[in-house]
């Protein structure tokens, strides 16, 4: 009798929890939905590139490997323009992972999607990547610091409000990219890697 | 992280030792619970083969609420509820079903539960950890860190072998006290063990332990010297302590490749290292499932910096007769923070990470040596500040506190004169990179606490420096070069980096 009592009580218990978790998950995604735009949300990779259809464009600088290999060199591409910095920081880093048309070669591995973007009142963006930017990565701790301040260099040029750029990987703080570079705490400009 | 009065109490109350040993007179009778605010004993009692806790107790020492219905014994922390029947085995913790090992039963008008209950019920439902460790009778509450401690001992020629280990790791830091003990002390708040019985007659008396987080070996009228290394794993480290005895009859055979100090007579023509200089920690970078950079013939960087590693230790053992670690001997795969925790545990005095580079131009090639690089920000933080605090056993005492992972700072100087003294000595035997000596925030060298550079000795992804790093002749070559720097920078900079020390 107690056994069955008992179990009847868990029973109903789980039926419950999993009714609240549905519900709960439900808010959840629409409290969270229009908090965190991803960049697919947002712009859909390389085509992000392309005119938008209001047409109204900045001017962005874009950086990609030199012809030495050893610094990233400055190149003047058109971006479009959005309204707020963080929107406007995303259009940039869309542009800036999109694949490079020869002779540019970008340090950003093919693949790589800005998965989410924060910006925060002191001057610190967090970018989120996609996992390829390590999976696809040549290696290496020159290419691992073309690749991260390829990304810095893209916001801390471009943004005067941008000052350091954290990387994460799939939504977490990682070590290194490829086992070199510090990337626990945001970077900032690197100026000896950058010529223009 | 410790309030002051917590620490006070934590000295004052928690004695490991003292508590084993209390514990031992009272074996069955009850547990002890270490948490923040102290230590106390969480009674038991046997019936029949098990040992049983009192749902009163618990819910006082756990602020739990306790209530006795009909036919159902409910206990609820933080509206979170776990549902007892008399007499069944079965339990309902938050809504899900759990076994103990025995029913609820109550004994002289107490209910009481198996010590199971704790981590099979009250777990789930707590918040904070709670870890039940039955052999040693101690449940812990919250983040302390209380690692296990393991000590053998073991005769090795006229000498002995004490292996501490600690799970989870600690750090461990050895040194002789007084003619008469050494100590072993941990970074722990409590430590856990269980000391050995063992003696080395004449040369280790016996152990004891000192405080919280001290051990002592007793030292007897032989005892000539000791060297202790630690070896750092995932999950444990282990300390090797060797104590030498001052009778020299019957040599002690070499212990491990790692630690021996070749015999006076193979010493070559160099003098021998003063002894601010003594201990090396070479770094093979990357490793395991982590292959780092990749030639197009198929040469891996974890391959080429293991194979320059091994060859750079023997190269430094057999010439100078230093002490050389690794940080790994074999294709595994090594966190950062454990390369850097090796060098600083085993007090090394220089750290060098080997790497081979790639580029997205397969033009580039030629070794670069870098230093670690810091923000202006950071170079700020990094005022050394002294804090006082109470010391064990009572009094006061002031402690240094540097960032520990930003430890590097305070030797950046160093780490850059060896980088300037490889690349001299490289410079006409190696091709070097346009810009020899580079600055970046590498993760490896950042939290050394010693000289420490990183060398990348190559580009694979340049066809012929692949083919070139590869092979024996560039190797040695490198090898040489590298050695030659370090014997330039002991002479140079480590009798005056000692005399500060």
């Amino acid at each position: 009798m107690t056994r069955r009592s008992l179990l009847v009580t868990a029973g109903t218990c789980a039926v419950l929890s999993v009714v609240v978790l549905i519900v709960l998950l439900a808010m959840q995604r629409k409290a969270v939905q229009p908090a965190l735009p991803t960049a697919a949300a947002a712009a859909p990779s390389p085509v992000s590139a392309a005119p938008a259809p209001q047409g109204r464009k900045i001017k962005a600088q874009l950086f990609y490997v030199s012809d030495d290999g050893m610094r990233l060199v400055g190149v003047e591409r058109d971006v479009p323009y959005a309204e707020t910095a963080v929107d406007q920081a995303r259009e940039i880093l869309n542009a800036q992972v999109a694949p490079a048309a020869a002779p540019l070669v970008s340090a950003v591995p093919a693949g790589t999607v800005v998965r989410a973007l924060f910006l925060t009142d002191g001057g610190q963006a967090y970018v989120d990547l996609s996992r390829d930017v390590v999976t696809a990565h040549p290696g290496g701790s020159l290419n691992e610091m073309l690749t991260i301040y390829t990304i810095v260099h893209a916001l801390t040029f471009n943004l005067p409000a941008v000052t350091a750029v954290q990387l994460l990987v799939d939504g977490k703080e990682v070590d290194t990219l490829v086992g070199h570079v510090d990337l626990r705490r945001p970077l900032s400009k690197n100026v000896r890697l950058a010529i223009d | 992280m410790f309030s002051r009065a917590t620490l006070v109490a934590l000295s004052a109350v928690l004695v490991v030792g003292g508590a084993i040993q209390l514990m031992g007179q009272n074996a069955a009778a009850s547990l002890l619970v270490l948490s923040r605010d102290g230590r106390r004993a969480l009674p038991l009692t046997v019936s029949g083969s098990q040992e049983m806790v009192g749902l009163d107790d618990l819910a006082t020492m756990f602020q739990l609420t306790f209530r006795e219905d009909r036919d159902a014994l409910t206990v609820s922390y933080k509206g979170r509820n776990v549902v007892l029947t008399p007499d069944q085995s079965m339990a309902s913790v938050a809504g899900r079903l759990i076994t103990l090992p025995a029913p609820p039963t109550r004994i002289a008008n107490r209910w009481m539960v198996p010590v199971d209950f704790i981590s099979r019920a009250l777990l789930p439902i707590y918040d904070q950890r709670l870890e039940l460790r039955r052999p040693s009778r101690l449940l812990i509450v919250g983040d302390l860190r209380v690692p296990r401690v393991t000590i053998r001992q073991e005769q090795i020629g006229t000498g002995a072998r004490v292996t501490v280990e600690s799970t989870p790791r600690a750090n461990t830091t050895v040194s002789q006290d007084t003619t008469q003990r050494l100590s072993v002390k941990f970074e722990a708040d409590v430590i856990d063990v269980a000391l050995p019985a063992g003696q080395s007659p004449g040369l280790i008396q016996g152990y004891r332990v000192l405080d919280n987080t001290t051990i002592a070996i007793e030292l007897g009228p032989r005892y000539g010297s000791f060297r202790a290394l630690t070896q750092v794993a995932d999950a444990n480290a282990r300390t090797v302590i060797d104590v030498l005895s001052n009778q020299t009859d019957t040599a002690p055979p070499p212990p491990t490749t790692t630690q021996v100090e070749p015999p006076p007579s193979e010493l070559p023509s160099i003098v021998s290292a003063p002894p601010a200089f003594r201990t090396l920690v070479i770094d093979a970078g990357h490793g395991g499932d982590d292959l780092g950079a990749k030639g197009a013939a198929g040469t891996t960087e974890k391959d080429v910096t293991l194979a320059v590693a091994r060859r750079l230790k023997g190269a430094i053992e057999a010439r100078l007769g230093l002490r050389v670690l690794m940080t790994r001997d074999d294709d595994r795969t090594v966190p950062a923070s454990d390369r850097t925790a090796m060098a600083n545990n085993s007090k090394a005095d220089m750290f060098i990470s080997l790497h081979a580079n790639a580029s997205f131009r397969d033009s580039v090639a030629g070794a670069t040596v870098f230093v670690a690089a810091f923000d202006a920000d950071q170079l700020s933080a990094d005022k050394v500040t002294t804090e006082r605090l109470p010391a064990v056993g009572g009094g006061m005492r002031d402690i240094e506190l540097v960032p520990w992972n930003l430890a590097q700072i305070r030797h950046k100087d160093q780490s850059e004169a060896f980088a300037t003294f490889i690349v001299d000595a490289l410079r006409d035997h190696v091709p070097l990179a346009p810009r020899a000596i580079d600055h970046a925030p590498l993760r490896v060298l950042e939290s050394a606490n010693m000289p420490a550079v990183l060398v990348e000795v190559g580009y694979l992804s340049n066809p012929a420096q692949e083919k070139q790093i590869a092979g024996n002749d560039f190797q040695t070559t490198l090898v040489q070069g590298v050695v030659d720097a370090i014997v330039r920078y002991r002479d140079a900079i480590a009798p005056a980096e000692g005399a500060a020390r």
